[in-house]
C-alpha cells in the first residue's frame, strides 16, 4: 500500500478584494501518493493554480489567504513525520520550498530571472538548501543541465535565459526544480506555452524523472491529452471545488460528472468527423458569484430543480471514485454505478 | 562589453564636436558687435578694436572656430575678462566644489530614496509606504530655498549643530591638491579638517539632495512593484530563497534600470550648478561662478562654464549607459 506524501484536506483559499471575499479554492481535498502522478484538471479560473500556490505557501498575500483546512506533508525520507504546511513557520516553509516540494510554472519565457546566468539560478537553489562548495555546486548544475537533456551543458551554464528557446527554458526550470531531489514536484501547466513537439519532449522528461527518481508529480493542466499521457489519478475541479476524482482510466473511459463528461466530449476525435466540435455552453462563473445550488447548474445539460437550490456533496461511487452530483444520489444515499 | 565601451566612446566624438560648435556660437550669436556689448555703450573705438584683436574676432569664422577647438584640446579655455586669469585654472576649484556637493547630495538621495522605495514596494499599502510616499511628495514639491533657510535656522542657528555657510573654516584653510576638500583632507592626513569639511557638506547636501531623493524613491517604488509581481520573482520564492535575496539581489537588480536613468539625469542637473543652494549656503560652486560671470558679461567664462557643464552631463550619461549594459546582459547596441 502506497502512502500519501501530500494530503490536502478541506483547503479554503480566499481572496479579499474590493468586491468582497472571493473563495478561489473552496473546501478542496485530495492526496498524492509517493511516486504517483496526480492530474488536477479544469478550465481556466477554476482554482487549480491557487491550489498549487497554496501548497507552496506562495499565494500572494494580500489579497489571498488560506482561511481553512490543512496541507499535510509527510517526509518519506528521514523520520517520516507529518507537518501541516498551513501552520508551519515561514522559515520552515522556505526550507521545504525548492527542497522537498518544488514547482515549475506555465510561462517558461518569463519564469527565469533575465539578469542572471542559467548556472547561477540553478546553483542558487542548491545553495539555499545544502552546504556545498562553489565548485561542487557548479558541477552539480552542469549535471542537472545534462539530466534535463540540454546539449552543450558546459556552455549553457554560463548563458543567460534570453539566449535559450522556450522549451530549453522549461528544461532549465525542471533542472532547478529537481536540483534538491524533491519528493513532490508541482507542475502548473508546464507545457501550455510550448509547441506540440516540445510539449511531448517535456512530458517525456517529467515521466522519466518520475520513474527514475520516484518524484511524485502534481500535474495541473486543462489538457486531457496530457492527463492520459502522464497521470495515474485525476482530480477534476470546477469553480473552486473538486467535482470528480478517480483513477485515470475511470475518469477518461466512464466519467460520471456532467462537467467531466463535457470536457471529454470537447476533445476532437481522430476517427469521427463532426461539423462542429462540442463545447460546454457558457463560461466558468466568476469565483464567488454563485452562492446557492450546484456551481455547474447553469451550464449543465442534465440539470434539474434541486441543482439550483442545494449544493451537492462529494459522493463515493466506487472505491477511489468520487463525484459531486445529485444524479447519483437517491434519498440521501450514494448510488453505486 | 569592451567592444561596446569602445563603440560608446567613439559615439562621443560627434557629441563633443556639436557641443564645441554650440558654445563657440554663443559669442557670435550675440546681436551686434560682441566686443561692443562686452565693453558697454561708452567704449571707445580703440578699446573695441583692442578687444576684437584680443578675442580674435577680426579673423574669419572658421579660423576662429578651429583655433578655439585647438585651444580646447590643449586644455585652454581662454582668459576671464574680469580677472584676466586663465579660465582653466580658475574654473576647477568651482567645479570641484560642485562635484563634491553633488556627490554628497546624490549619495544621500540614493541611499535614502532607494531604500525607502524598496521597502514601500515590499510592504505596499503599509503605514511605512504611505508615510514615505507622503514625505516624497512633500520633498518633490518643496522649494529648495525655503528648505535651505529652514535647515539653517534649525540646525545652524537654533541648535548650532552644523555650519550654515561655506566649505570649511576660513581661518584654517584646507591645503588643496584636488580641491575636493574631503579627498584633500585625507591626503593631508587632517582628520579634523575632514570632519569640518564633512559637516559643511551636510546642510547644503541634504537641501540639494531632497528633490532627487523624492524622485528616486517614487521611481524605485513603482519599478519594484512591477518587478515583484513578475513570474521570475515567484520562481525565486519557490526556490526557498530568503526575502532579502528575493528583494535586493533579484528584485532591485531588475528594477534598477529606470532608477539609474533618473539618477543620471539628476546628477547631471545638479552638476550644472545649483545656483539657489550655492547662493543660500555660500557654496563657491560652478553655478555661482557662471552666474557672476553673467552679471559682469564675462563671455569667455560663460562660454567655458556651459562647455564644462555640458561635458559633465555627457560623461554622466556615458557612465549610465555603460552601467545599463553591465547590469542587463540583453542590452547590446
Amino acid at each position: 500500500m502506497k502512502k500519501p506524501v501530500l494530503e490536502v484536506n478541506h483547503l479554503k483559499t480566499h481572496f479579499f478584494t474590493d468586491r468582497g471575499e472571493i473563495p478561489a479554492v473552496d473546501d478542496v481535498s485530495f492526496y498524492i501518493n509517493e511516486g504517483e502522478v496526480l492530474g488536477i484538471v479544469g478550465e481556466s479560473g477554476c482554482g487549480k493554480s491557487v491550489t498549487s500556490l497554496s501548497v507552496m505557501g506562495l499565494v500572494p498575500n494580500p489579497p489571498g489567504k488560506i482561511v481553512g483546512g490543512e496541507i499535510l506533508f509527510r517526509q518519506l525520507s528521514g523520520n517520516n513525520n507529518e507537518e501541516d504546511l498551513v501552520k508551519v513557520s515561514k522559515k520552515r516553509m522556505r526550507q521545504i520550498r525548492g527542497n522537498q516540494i518544488a514547482m515549475i510554472f506555465q510561462e517558461p519565457m518569463t519564469s527565469l530571472d533575465p539578469l542572471f546566468t542559467i548556472g547561477f539560478q540553478i546553483i542558487e537553489v542548491i545553495k539555499n538548501h545544502q552546504r556545498i562548495s562553489k565548485k561542487a555546486a557548479r558541477t552539480k548544475a552542469i549535471d542537472l543541465i545534462k539530466l534535463v537533456g540540454i546539449p552543450r551543458a558546459e556552455e549553457i551554464v554560463d548563458e543567460y535565459p534570453h539566449q535559450l528557446s522556450g522549451g530549453m527554458r522549461q528544461r532549465v526550470m525542471i533542472a532547478i526544480a529537481m536540483a534538491c531531489d524533491p519528493e513532490v514536484l508541482i507542475a502548473d501547466e508546464p507545457t501550455t506555452a510550448l509547441d506540440v513537439t516540445i510539449q511531448a519532449q517535456i512530458l517525456e522528461l517529467m515521466k522519466k524523472l518520475n520513474r527514475e527518481k520516484g518524484t511524485a508529480i502534481m500535474m495541473i493542466t486543462h489538457d486531457l491529452g496530457v492527463v492520459a499521457e502522464m497521470c495515474d489519478r485525476v482530480v477534476v475541479m470546477y469553480a473552486g471545488k473538486v467535482v470528480e476524482e478517480g483513477d485515470v482510466r475511470t475518469i477518461l473511459k466512464s466519467p460520471q460528472h456532467p462537467y467531466t463528461q463535457g470536457l471529454i466530449r470537447s476533445l476532437p476525435k481522430m476517427h469521427e468527423r463532426e461539423s462542429r466540435l462540442y463545447s460546454i455552453p457558457g463560461n466558468v462563473p466568476k469565483p464567488g458569484s454563485i452562492t446557492e445550488g450546484c456551481r455547474f447548474a447553469a451550464r449543465c445539460d442534465q440539470v434539474f430543480d434541486r441543482c439550483y437550490k442545494e449544493d451537492p456533496e462529494l459522493l463515493t461511487l466506487n472505491e477511489g471514485h468520487t463525484c459531486r452530483c445529485f444524479l447519483y444520489q437517491k434519498e440521501g444515499e450514494a448510488l453505486h454505478v | 562589453m569592451i567592444a561596446y565601451t569602445i563603440r560608446r566612446l567613439l559615439m562621443l566624438i560627434p557629441v563633443l564636436v556639436g557641443m564645441s560648435i554650440v558654445t563657440f556660437a554663443i559669442i557670435h550669436f550675440i546681436p551686434g558687435n560682441p566686443a561692443r556689448i562686452i565693453l558697454g555703450d561708452q567704449a571707445t573705438a580703440t578699446a573695441i578694436a583692442n578687444l576684437e584683436e584680443q578675442l580674435g574676432l577680426n579673423r574669419p569664422f572658421y579660423v576662429q572656430y578651429f583655433s578655439y577647438v585647438f585651444d580646447l584640446l590643449k586644455g585652454d579655455l581662454g582668459t576671464s575678462l574680469r580677472t584676466n586669469r586663465a579660465i582653466s585654472t580658475e574654473i576647477w576649484p568651482h567645479l570641484a566644489a560642485t562635484i563634491e556637493l553633488t556627490m554628497f547630495a546624490m549619495i544621500f538621495a540614493i541611499i535614502v530614496g532607494v531604500n525607502a522605495g524598496i521597502i514601500s514596494a515590499w510592504k505596499q499599502n503599509s503605514w511605512f509606504d504611505y508615510l514615505s510616499m507622503i514625505i516624497a511628495l512633500i520633498g518633490v514639491s518643496m522649494p529648495i530655498f525655503w528648505l535651505g533657510l529652514m535647515q539653517q535656522w534649525i540646525f545652524a542657528q537654533e541648535l548650532g549643530w552644523l555650519p550654515a555657510f561655506g566649505r570649511g573654516n576660513p581661518r584654517d584653510p584646507v591645503e588643496t591638491t584636488t580641491h575636493l576638500y574631503i579627498i584633500d583632507s585625507i591626503i593631508n592626513g587632517r582628520t579634523d579638517q575632514l570632519w569640518t569639511s564633512f559637516k559643511h557638506l551636510v546642510l547644503p547636501g541634504i537641501a540639494l539632495g531632497t528633490i532627487p531623493m523624492a524622485i528616486i524613491a517614487r521611481m524605485t517604488r513603482s519599478s519594484m512593484l512591477e518587478v515583484l509581481r513578475s513570474d521570475y520573482i515567484r520562481t525565486i520564492e519557490a526556490k526557498g530563497s530568503r526575502p532579502l535575496s528575493v528583494i535586493y539581489r533579484h528584485g532591485f537588480k531588475n528594477a534598477v534600470i529606470p532608477v539609474l536613468t533618473v539618477v543620471g539625469l539628476q546628477t547631471g542637473t545638479l552638476l550644472g550648478g545649483a545656483i539657489l543652494t550655492e547662493t543660500i549656503f555660500s557654496w563657491p560652486g560652478i553655478g555661482r561662478y557662471v552666474y557672476e560671470a553673467i552679471g559682469t558679461r564675462d563671455y569667455p567664462v560663460i562660454q567655458s562654464g556651459i562647455l564644462v557643464i555640458a561635458f559633465m552631463f555627457v560623461i554622466i550619461n556615458l557612465i549610465v549607459d555603460l552601467l545599463y549594459s553591465y547590469i542587463d546582459p540583453r542590452i547590446k547596441y
